[in-house]
């Protein structure tokens, strides 16, 4: 028998974080069709980690984006971004990659890194539907509305055989919840992409509601068009603002030493506070199993 | 304004870049000229009919005209920012009392008229003339109140 292999046509780069704005429609301005497009915006997405080959046994990069309160990030993720020298990020995701196309720690990745009629791949998160019949969750057929029918209208119909099997098969489709589960459509087009404000405009719908965190990547099933920015497109920005950027970076990251050095100083007192209690009330036991000996 | 607003403001901007299109509402008469490309050549066609609906927004609003070829009622619907409609001229305003005139379509000949309408929303010469009026008479009964108060304390004065 034969193995079906799968070989990728393009090198493996990486994805990036987006969040989901909505949708609406935009005109192609050669022929006036309408493109009913996904606004997706991409908001301060760093890279956080880089894992390799040699210490984690793949190699991916860890991307974050959004920003996240300081006082909201939990300590060891404070930890984690300090390392990175990146502002706390509101969601984390990784991306397997290419060795070759390692990104620097901290390098911020824009809209431009797709180009427009390039098809990518979208993951997120479906809206949740809750607990569904058969009719919507598998768009089973329903019964009729007359002819007899009573009270099954909208009924599963039969789960099975009689007494050989005597049971129902795994698998089978039936009432449950729907929705709220990771979802990837494949081979969707790039419309065009925003770089001002750091959008990017996919042809038709994208899994979520609006803000969910979509994970676009390169479709996997397309080869990646010529002139793709490689290893990524890193976002332009101009000068002065990026050191400004990586000061304010720094002021926050040593500020979340100080607040962390706080907190320790305070459980270390508070340790020995409780350590000194913890003795005293050993030792009057102590005490008194000498009285009762005595 | 959030993100998508931010985007569909900028690109209204681009699509109305260089073109003006007019106030009109259901019920005005309106010109569409509209691009056609035969071939390799591009001319423009144009499209007249009475405007039976708008919808409104923002980028998707459009709006629908309807007109009688050769016997036959014949609906358009037009995206207002369409690349593809080089101009919109207002030929006529009609007098109606509805947003959508659907009814249109179940009206024939006579009955199928709209009324002109000369004055109101979007008429600007007979609604100067009214407002100017309008103002006068504002300005003259102010001042004949004024006056009477000022009668009045002075009465109250001398008292």
């Amino acid at each position: 028998m034969q193995i079906r292999t799968y070989e990728r046509k393009t090198i493996m780069r990486t994805g990036l974080i987006a969040q989901k704005a909505g949708m609406t429609r935009i005109f192609d301005m050669d022929n006036g069709k309408q493109i009913p497009v996904t606004v997706l915006k991409v908001e301060n997405c760093q890279v956080t980690a880089i894992r390799t080959q040699d210490r984690d046994g793949y190699s991916a990069l860890q991307l974050g984006v959004g920003k996240a309160k300081i006082n909201r990030t939990s300590k060891a993720q404070r930890g984690h971004f300090a390392a990175a020298k990146v502002e706390p990020k509101k969601k984390l995701a990784e991306f397997r990659i290419a060795p070759e196309n390692v990104v620097d720690l901290g390098a911020e990745i824009g809209a431009n890194h797709f180009i427009v009629g390039q098809f990518v791949d979208c993951q997120s998160t479906s809206k949740g539907k809750g607990f569904q019949g058969g009719i919507k969750r598998h768009n089973f057929g329903g019964m009729r509305a007359s002819h007899g029918v009573s009270v099954s209208h909208r009924a599963l119909g039969s789960t099975g055989q009689c007494q050989d099997p005597g049971k129902v098969f795994k698998g089978k489709k039936m009432a449950g919840h729907m929705g709220d589960e990771t979802v990837t459509i494949q081979n969707l087009k790039i419309a065009a992409i925003d770089e001002e404000d750091n959008l990017i405009l996919v042809h038709g719908a994208v899994p979520g509601g609006k803000n969910a965190w979509v994970l676009i990547s390169d479709a996997v099933k397309k080869p990646a068009p010529e002139g793709v920015p490689m290893p990524a497109g890193l976002r332009t920005q101009p000068a002065p603002a990026k050191e400004q950027d990586d000061v304010v970076a720094e002021e926050t990251v040593s500020a979340d030493d100080a607040t962390a050095i706080e907190p320790a100083e305070v459980t270390q007192s508070e340790a020995e506070a409780a350590v000194k209690e913890g003795s005293a009330d050993v030792a009057s036991p102590e005490d008194n199993k000498d009285e009762k000996k005595d | 304004m959030n993100t998508l607003q931010k985007f569909e403001a900028k690109e209204l901007q681009k699509y109305t870049e260089g073109k003006t299109i007019p106030d009109f509402a259901a019920g005005d008469t309106v010109k569409v000229n509209v691009k056609v490309t035969e071939g390799t050549r591009e001319r423009i066609q144009a499209y007249e009919g009475v405007c039976i609906a708008r919808t409104n927004g923002g980028l998707s609003a459009s709006f629908t005209v309807r007109k009688i070829s050769l016997g036959e009622g014949v609906e358009r619907v037009f995206p207002l920012y369409s690349p593809r409609i080089d101009s919109i001229e207002l030929i006529r305003r009609g007098s109606v009392r509805r947003a959508k005139l659907y009814y249109m379509r179940d009206l024939r000949g006579k009955k199928a008229r709209i009324a002109e309408r000369t004055t109101g929303h979007g008429i600007a010469s007979a609604n100067a003339e009214k407002d100017a009026a309008r103002a006068v008479k504002k300005a003259e009964k102010s001042a004949a109140k004024k006056e009477t108060a000022k009668a009045k304390k002075e009465t109250t004065a001398k008292k």
